[in-house]
């Protein structure tokens, strides 16, 4: 190759090749979908709990995405059903995530719903698994001689108790229980729900073929 | 089910498009109906009566005086994004073995909410990526291209304002991702506010280029020439349409991220360190690249192929069906570049054995090199649906992209690095001995840090997908070898630590030998 305008131009249009395959035909069809049915925008105290879980980067060991039965037991674990493409329509920044350091949190507001749980495990994660390498969030935190009115203290196990005083939730970590306890996902997925269905295809190719040498002994 | 007629037809489009323009070209090759680059064109980055024995700081291969005058030139600000990236190398580095250190004790450092895990891990990616990776190539760029277009780089104060620019942008970056405002999407977190500035720090890098592009005076652009012409367009494109506020939410947003992520390594970094490879594995040898014409294949279907595979980070994810299985594909077509470039450039080397002894820059760039090939592979397999189920969420991947962006991409620049400031500066490093001892610490650290998490990665995969066992127990077995990491990490830290002395005693130093362009006047 001796010439700079050709380069330049193919490895553009090849460049814009690529972004109509994988940003603006998927964008159209997603777009096209809407959101599920049943699914709610958030409210604004979750959606405050959501820019806190966006800053403090849970995305990095913690996903948004169940996977289907035939490919993992994420049901099972009670991380919710298989979610699909309109059930994220009011996410921005979206928060599917790419890492499980810690388990799947699509469905946490059902899995966990209590307030009391999750303050306790986000001042101290050991206080209730001692196997936890979760980062403890103090600073979400306060540290008060005695309770006001109003606040919500965090009920503690002596040994991650403060000596005196009392550990009273701040406005960001109430914002963010209230998040999670807002990841529900009880309504039906929509019947053309668009998702990664692969290995349901593989699976049910498999099971095709088992069926068919069975039908042929 | 869901794959609807059209969208068939859009995923078989994309295919035969890009196996039709492949079997295009190696048709046109086979035939002759393109100019083929040949041995000659190989032998362009020599000049006559030069190569055909090792280029070391003692033996440097002879230079015509038009050429010495170009070193000259770029030498300033390369030497400026070095510094800049070296600096980035070292925070970055830091950053990482925290953010490692965190995850087997996380109370170490919850005091406070900059040093949580979920900051830290973000600090070290874009301190890496943009701070170090990013301005290291470039300084390639800088030095390489003028010296294969025979003339001296244009509008070096755009350039050396670009280095501001882009400095400003990725400190203010990883400044407000500790502090809480981030964008929030992976490789995307630096606030679109900031990335203005990076973007203009872009532009004049991308327009100093374009001119002295214009003012060649060679006949052929060599291979490393494709590569980075190509990628400082791709990059900006890239960079500029993720960032756009308000256009992109929900799934459509998940896609482009990873369209853009995938990019970003793929037609950012990789061609950064390829490109730079193909000039110094030949330049440090003193002999032509084996095989030429096969770069032209290894060019055009890394451009294609590479371009579309980022959606396998969205393996059994809610996006369609079709759109994993294009990215699949592709995955796997990389084969075809891969192999492309480990003919040219793992043959030239094989042949020449003996420089790996005599060049230590080489060694870095040989080994980034056999990194690329194996990054690669593993990517290509790991993209398989039946692979990807066991490794998609777990450190596995963190091993991966460590293989690619790291022990390929770092190693090459490093390389790069020792090659080129001696050339730029007419010093030698003050402490030759620890440019061994970097090489070994790094390459035994990452020996470390890649076992450690590939392994751990896959038992952590099998542990997730096996019902029987409670969540906790994926997270129990990782710890000795999330401890392992830190170890490897330690070490790599300490090579980068090593590069960063010799830098700085260099930079003290006196001139300890006749630049080139001392020989030149002096024979003028």
């Amino acid at each position: 190759m001796n010439r700079y305008l050709p380069l330049a131009i193919t490895a553009l249009a090849i460049l814009a090749m690529a972004t109509l395959f994988l940003v603006i035909a998927p964008g159209m069809q997603i777009g096209a979908q809407g959101p599920s049915p049943g699914l709610n925008p958030y409210t604004e105290a979750e959606a405050r709990g959501r820019d806190v879980y966006v800053s403090m980067g849970c995305l990095y060991c913690h996903s948004q995405q169940p996977r289907s039965i035939a490919q993992a037991p994420d049901a099972e674990r009670g991380w919710g059903r298989a979610s699909v493409a309109g059930d994220y329509a009011y996410d921005n920044p979206h928060q599917l995530g790419t890492m499980r350091t810690g388990p799947d949190l699509m469905d946490i507001g059902d899995r966990l719903p209590s307030q009391g749980w999750q303050l306790t495990h986000l001042y101290q994660p050991r206080a209730i698994s001692s196997w936890s390498i979760m980062p403890a969030y103090p600073y979400l935190f306060e540290h008060k001689d005695k309770a006001d009115p109003g606040d919500v203290v965090v009920k503690l196990p002596p040994a991650y108790a403060p000596k005196t005083g009392v550990i009273v939730a701040k406005q960001d970590a109430l914002d963010l229980v209230t998040y999670l306890q807002g990841m529900k996902r009880q309504y039906a997925p929509p019947a053309d729900g668009l998702r990664d269905d692969g290995y349901a295809l593989i699976a049910a190719e498999q099971q095709k073929q088992t069926d068919a040498a069975k039908a042929s002994n | 089910m869901q794959i609807t007629e059209t969208l068939g037809l859009l995923l078989a489009l994309s295919f035969i498009i890009s196996l039709l323009a492949l079997t295009i070209l190696i048709w046109a090759i086979a035939n002759k109906q393109v100019h083929t680059p040949d041995a000659d064109d190989a032998r362009s980055i020599f000049t006559p009566g030069e190569g055909a024995e090792i280029d070391t700081p003692d033996k440097p291969h002879h230079f015509d005086t038009e050429r010495s005058g170009i070193d000259q030139v770029s030498a300033s600000p390369v030497m400026w994004l070095i510094a800049a990236a070296v600096f980035w190398l070292i925070y970055g580095s830091l950053h990482g073995l925290a953010a490692s250190l965190e995850l087997h004790l996380p109370d170490l450092m919850s005091g406070a909410a900059q040093m949580t895990f979920g900051r830290m891990r973000t600090v070290h990616l874009n301190s890496v990526a943009y701070g170090w990776a990013s301005q290291a190539g470039l300084a390639a760029v800088f030095w390489i291209i003028p010296r294969i277009f025979h003339t001296k780089l244009r509008m070096v104060g755009m350039v050396k304002l670009g280095i501001v620019l882009w400095n400003i942008g990725v400190a203010a970056g990883v400044m407000a991702i500790a502090n809480g405002w981030t964008d929030g999407l992976e490789w995307l977190e630096i606030p679109w506010q900031i990335d203005i500035v990076l973007a203009l720090g872009a532009a004049c890098f991308v327009a100093p280029l374009i001119s002295t592009t214009k003012h060649r005076e060679v006949h052929h652009i060599y291979v490393s020439g494709w590569y980075f012409l190509a990628a400082v367009l791709w990059f900006p494109v890239l960079f500029i349409i993720a960032n756009i506020p308000g256009v992109h939410h929900g799934v459509e947003q998940a896609t482009m991220n990873w369209w853009y992520a995938h990019n970003v390594l793929g037609l950012w970094l990789t061609p950064l360190g390829v490109g730079t490879a193909y000039y110094f594995i030949p330049k440090i040898i003193g002999k032509p690249i084996y095989s030429y014409a096969v770069s032209l294949v290894g060019f055009w279907a890394l451009a294609l192929f590479y371009s579309q595979v980022g959606i396998h980070h969205l393996i059994g994810g809610p996006v369609p069906t079709w759109l994993v299985t294009l990215s699949v594909v592709h995955s796997v077509m990389m084969f075809v570049p891969v192999i492309a470039v480990a003919i040219n450039q793992h043959v030239t080397v094989a042949r020449n054995l003996w420089a790996l002894k005599e060049s230590m820059p080489l060694r870095f760039i040989w080994f980034g090199a056999l990194s690329y090939t194996a990054a690669s592979f593993q990517g290509s397999i790991e993209a398989l649906r039946s692979v990807n189920t066991i490794t998609h969420f777990t450190h596995y991947t963190v091993g991966h992209a460590h293989l690619g962006a790291y022990a390929f991409v770092s190693l090459v620049l490093m390389g790069a690095i020792y090659q080129i400031v001696p050339r730029a500066t007419g010093k030698y490093f003050p402490f030759p001995r620890l440019i061994a001892w970097h090489f070994w610490l790094n390459v035994i650290g990452f020996a470390v840090y890649f076992l450690s998490l590939t392994i751990g990665g896959v038992l952590q995969g099998l542990a997730q997908l096996d019902a029987t066992k409670p969540f906790a127990d994926s997270v129990i077995l990782l710890k000795p070898y999330l401890e392992g990491r830190s170890l490897g990490g330690g070490l790599m830290t300490l090579g980068h630590v090593l590069l960063a002395i010799n830098l700085i005693a260099l930079g003290f130093a006196k001139k300890t030998r006749e630049t080139e362009t001392d020989n030149m006047v002096a024979a003028e």
